[in-house]
């Protein structure tokens, strides 16, 4: 395939860019509560898919490039430049922070594309696929508790996993970062409900507590 | 709500999975040989089990990868689940632990003996062995 004219002007790219939950930013600082539940959009990070096969020769290349591949279920990999999330046996997500995509000069696109060469798999610039919500705060686990079946409980889901599962009825990857941060990726078009679901969840966390 | 135990993922609610239909439905070998009958019979006709069924399952929302699932369509106890591809287990009478949940052993007496769910098999002649062994789980 021909190399994509790459765009460097970063600026021009930026302003012309609306992130999927962008029309809920200003909803989403008026929701939330400092230092209990805050919630936020990390928009246009860069992922990018991967099917490949663990431990084979093309998928060593591609460990080689991504700081390993996650195991199992809820494994997350990764180095400073990106981390991946296990999503099925043969399925990855790497998620690398906005700068790592080639339209602003990144190379990892290209250079998992070059590991993967001829060999059996797939890398796919899924960077538009998701957007990214960041949870945070003492009560961001609460928050997931009310539309989420999965166990959150620390003493189940540690900090540095990563799960395909549903919150509030939309399929999403939680990714849980911290002991009180979660990143929660929903698809595009399901980024405005999830975040009208998440600022409803949080919103009695803005009331005194009742005894 | 069924909680299922995808081989990949661990326990997860039932909505997470989306329903295949019955397994172990091979395709057939020569499909222009047969008759119109016995296409439709390959395409439309499933068993309709009152007892231990064999279905395929997928994780959609998980790891979106297909599995069997051995499953009492009475009880909705899940016997056991398995990789497509491998045959149906049969529970044989030397290891009754392994298929057993604590409710199975008082139950099955009822469910087992409804299970004259074979006379079904008169659209038979159709399917050459196509479907597993059917009837009574004991
Ligand atoms: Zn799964």
């Amino acid at each position: 395939m021909a190399k994509t004219t790459a765009h460097t002007v970063r600026d021009n790219d930026l302003s012309r860019r609306t992130s999927p939950a962008a029309p809920l930013a200003d909803a989403f600082e008026a929701g939330s509560v400092a230092g209990v539940v805050e919630l936020r959009e990390e928009p246009f990070l860069t992922m990018v898919g991967l099917r490949v096969q663990r431990g084979t020769e093309v998928g060593e290349r591609i460990a080689a490039v991504t700081g390993g591949l996650p195991e199992a279920s809820g494994g997350v990999s990764g180095n400073e430049d990106s981390s991946v999330l296990w999503l099925g046996p043969t399925e990855f997500l790497v998620v690398a922070p906005m700068e790592a995509h080639e339209t602003l000069g990144g190379t990892l696109i290209q250079s998992l594309r070059d590991a993967l060469g001829d060999g059996a798999g797939q890398v796919v610039d899924l960077s538009a696929n998701r957007t990214t919500f960041e949870l945070t705060g003492s009560r961001a686990r609460a928050v997931l508790e009310k539309g989420c079946s999965l166990d959150l409980h620390p003493r189940v889901l540690e900090a540095g996993t990563a799960l395909s599962t549903e919150i509030g009825q939309i399929p999403v990857v939680l990714w849980k970062t911290g002991d009180e941060s979660f990143r929660i990726f929903p698809r595009a078009s399901f980024a405005d409900f999830l975040g009208r679901w998440l600022l409803d969840a949080m919103r009695e966390f803005a009331s005194p507590e009742v005894p | 709500m069924l909680l299922i135990s995808c081989p990949n993922c661990g326990s997860r609610d039932e909505t997470e999975f989306h329903y295949g239909g019955q397994a172990h439905v091979p395709y057939p070998e020569n499909p222009d040989e047969l008759t119109d009958r016995q296409w439709a019979e390959f395409l439309f006709y499933r068993d309709n089990t009152k007892g231990s069924f064999a279905e395929r399952w997928l994780h959609s929302t998980g790891c979106r990868q297909w599995f069997n699932m051995l499953r009492d369509t009475v009880t909705y106890d899940i016997q056991a689940i398995y990789p497509m591809g491998a045959p149906r287990p049969v529970p044989d009478a030397g290891e009754p632990a392994d298929f057993g949940t604590a409710s199975l052993a008082p139950d099955s007496t009822t469910t087992g003996t409804t299970g004259p769910s074979v006379a079904s098999t008169d659209l038979g002649p159709a399917e050459p062995a196509a479907t597993a062994p059917k009837g009574a789980m004991k």
